[in-house]
């Protein structure tokens, strides 16, 4: 049995303009230890479907659908059972350390409490615990740095304080969602080594969200690449770096720009802009921005194995 | 970029922007100096770009309001075509705004969200000509909508309707619709996902070459960078600790800190190890520009610091081939040979 199953996900937004169909019918699943890499622009609705499945979607959201885990279906869950999961067995790191941190709470009161919480830890125990947890992901100094506050720690210091937090409760699923993406880059290095190295140590799943191929490749096993809301390719960072199906995935890769490549001159970029998802085209929803387009395009594909497993949701036959 | 031949449009002079900061309480206030951009000396061509590289609080967002006299330095000095812009009253700096302007990071906050498209391309029209005949102001809006590819036929809708991209296509208009000379860019594609980074980024760099603009482009990241640059200046703390041209700062950083942004950028190749902390060899995370290190700013996460870099700030330098470096220890320094074979490690 996998870890988690997740079977025919859709989340809708009500907004002033309209409906926004943010998630139409996700289905993926993840093993124990597996990294998914989960790919995707602004819009596309991958932070949204990890927010639906531990039931944190915003107010004028609704989510349909299931999210099993160790086959129980989190969506149907009580708010009172699903916390029982949330940061025990599924704990989510988010992309902001300042904001998913209490300003006004040391850093002991915010880790000890969660430890005393899900693991029935004592005070004592649970202190010792997280001050281990800090010296995990080198904070110096941790047993009087977990006497301070939010606010005394640089960015970097504050995601790794995030992660000690997430790794806590030893959890089986680790989320993270775009955890370097507010961080400066040397220190963007340092954290993303650090996620690696803390999940192939503790043997957890983790889910990485992220809008930049460049960062997954050291991270995952397999990547989930979502486009205006649906899974538009999904395989082994094999498969989807070295022959993409999708026209889309293809431009992503390319437009990421180089250090290790020779000069060339223009960035490859991908043409036209994201679809709007208050109104989405009719067909297949690349159809606009694909160079490789054709009259079967007016018919929103499905997704088809293109061989080992590795899924596509595009009409071309041969590889873009 | 060699060219002694032709005098540079801008030429920046040991240029230093400090920002008072009040603390020590009710009682017992003290101001202390924020040394934003602390002794920055360039220059640029006509037609060239100069990249500016560095980690938030290095001073570069600050450097760039600096030229454009939108913060007031407190020493050196900013020669524009060879008169010095420091000093000016505002009236004759607006009239210089003709020439130098801004594009910024957040393309859809940087749009007054109750004014049309058309509007907002036209302002700096209105501004500089007031005088001008509206149906002249309309033809010139146009035109740039196209050259920036946008449609001209959506002159009368407003920013909300655009995405990223387009709205900083609209911030790009904006600031050529008065054919400046040139352009600072402030981080213009940091807020965009990456596929519209590369649109935009390619669309700067083509109309740099069609109407010869010198560019100053600044970012955070050495990639989006190298693809538009012809010398790049990299900062700490508000110093320059490299400028080189954009060739050769990527095959041979000559600064142990250029070294280690090359080295933080990620490689989309499955099987690459993730460069961690380990391999960019820094230290810990910037320190506080409130009371930055003695000697070289750089030497405490400076996996080659020795004694001479704490007690010395290392000048700016010139090196082999027209690089400048500010590094005691550059000459024995071997760093980085980005490889240009993909796949390699």
């Amino acid at each position: 049995m996998p870890l988690l199953e997740v079977k025919d996900l859709h989340v809708r937004f009500e907004t002033p303009e309209g409906e926004v169909h943010a998630v139409r019918g996700l289905d993926f699943t993840l093993e124990p230890g597996e990294g998914l890499a989960i790919v995707g622009e602004s819009g596309s609705g991958k932070t949204q479907a990890m927010l639906a499945i531990l039931g944190l979607l915003a107010e004028n959201g609704t989510s349909g659908g299931q999210a099993l885990y160790q086959g129980a279906d989190l969506m149907a869950m009580e708010p009172h059972e699903l916390n029982r999961h949330r940061g025990r067995d599924i704990a989510m790191i988010f992309q902001d350390p300042m904001t998913s941190l209490n300003p006004y709470l040391s850093i002991e009161r915010q880790m000890v409490e969660v430890a005393m919480h899900h693991q029935g830890l004592s005070r004592r125990e649970a202190r010792v615990h997280a001050v281990e947890m800090l010296r995990a992901v080198r904070i110096p100094d941790p047993e009087s740095r977990i006497r301070q506050y939010p606010h005394q720690f640089s960015g970097g210091m504050r995601q790794r304080i995030l992660i000690a937090m997430g790794l806590l409760c030893e959890p089986d699923i680790l989320i993270a969602d775009e955890p370097t993406t507010a961080l400066d880059v040397t220190v963007q290095a340092q954290i993303a080594g650090l996620v690696e190295e803390v999940v192939q140590r503790s043997g957890m799943a983790a889910i990485l969200i992220t809008h930049d191929l460049g960062v997954v490749a050291g991270v995952s096993d397999r990547v989930l690449v979502m486009y205006a809301g649906e899974m538009v390719e999904y395989g082994t960072v094999e498969q989807i770096y070295r022959s993409p199906r999708h026209p889309y995935t293809r431009g992503l890769i390319d437009s990421v720009p180089r250090l290790d490549r020779a000069d060339d001159d223009a960035l490859h970029a991908i043409p036209g802009n994201p679809p709007n998802m208050l109104s989405l085209p009719s067909g297949c929803c690349f159809r606009d921005r694909c160079s490789r387009a054709f009259e079967a395009c007016a018919e929103a594909p499905e997704l088809r194995d293109a061989g080992d497993g590795h899924l596509k949701r595009c009409h071309l036959e041969e590889a873009p | 970029m060699s060219g002694n031949e032709r005098p540079p449009v801008l030429k920046v002079q040991d240029l230093a922007v400090y920002y008072d900061i009040h603390d020590g309480g009710l009682l017992r206030q003290q101001v202390r100096p924020l040394k934003a951009v602390d002794g920055i000396s360039f220059e640029l061509e006509r037609g060239e770009t100069l990249g500016v590289v560095g980690e938030s609080g290095c001073g570069k967002s600050t450097l760039a309001r600096a030229l454009l006299g939108l913060v007031p330095p407190r020493r050196g000095r900013v020669l524009w075509l060879g008169e010095d812009l420091v000093g000016l009253d505002e009236k004759a700096l607006r009239r210089k705004r003709k020439e130098l302007q801004i594009i910024f990071q957040d393309p859809l906050a940087s749009l007054n969200p109750r004014m049309t498209v058309g509007d907002i391309i036209a302002e700096p029209l209105w501004t500089f000509y007031p005088k001008i005949a509206r149906v002249q102001v309309e033809e010139r809006v146009r035109g740039m909508m196209k050259m920036v590819g946008l449609l001209p036929n959506q002159i009368n809708r407003y920013p909300h309707e655009f995405s990223g991209g387009q709205c900083q296509r609209i911030g790009i208009a904006r600031a050529l619709v008065l054919n400046p000379k040139l352009i600072i860019c402030d981080e213009p594609v940091s807020a965009l996902d990456v596929s519209i980074q590369a649109q935009i980024i390619n669309l700067l760099k083509d109309l740099q070459r069609k109407l010869a603009l010198s560019l100053i482009f600044i970012a955070h990241d050495l990639a989006v960078v190298k693809h538009i640059s012809d010398r790049v200046m990299v900062m700490y703390l508000g110093r320059a600790m490299e400028v080189a041209s954009a060739r050769h700062l990527y095959r041979r950083p000559l600064h142990p800190y250029t070294n280690a942004l090359v080295k933080a950028v990620p490689i989309p190749e499955p099987g690459r190890r993730r460069r961690g902390a380990e391999e960019t060899g820094l230290r810990g995370d910037m320190p506080s520009p409130m009371n930055p290190p003695t000697g070289c700013v750089f030497h405490p996460r400076c996996p080659w610091a020795v004694k001479r870099c704490e007690l010395e700030v290392p000048p700016l330098r010139r090196m082999a081939e027209g690089d400048w470096v500010a590094c005691h220890r550059a000459e024995e320094l071997d760093l980085t040979i980005v490889k240009h074979a993909p796949g390699t490690v």
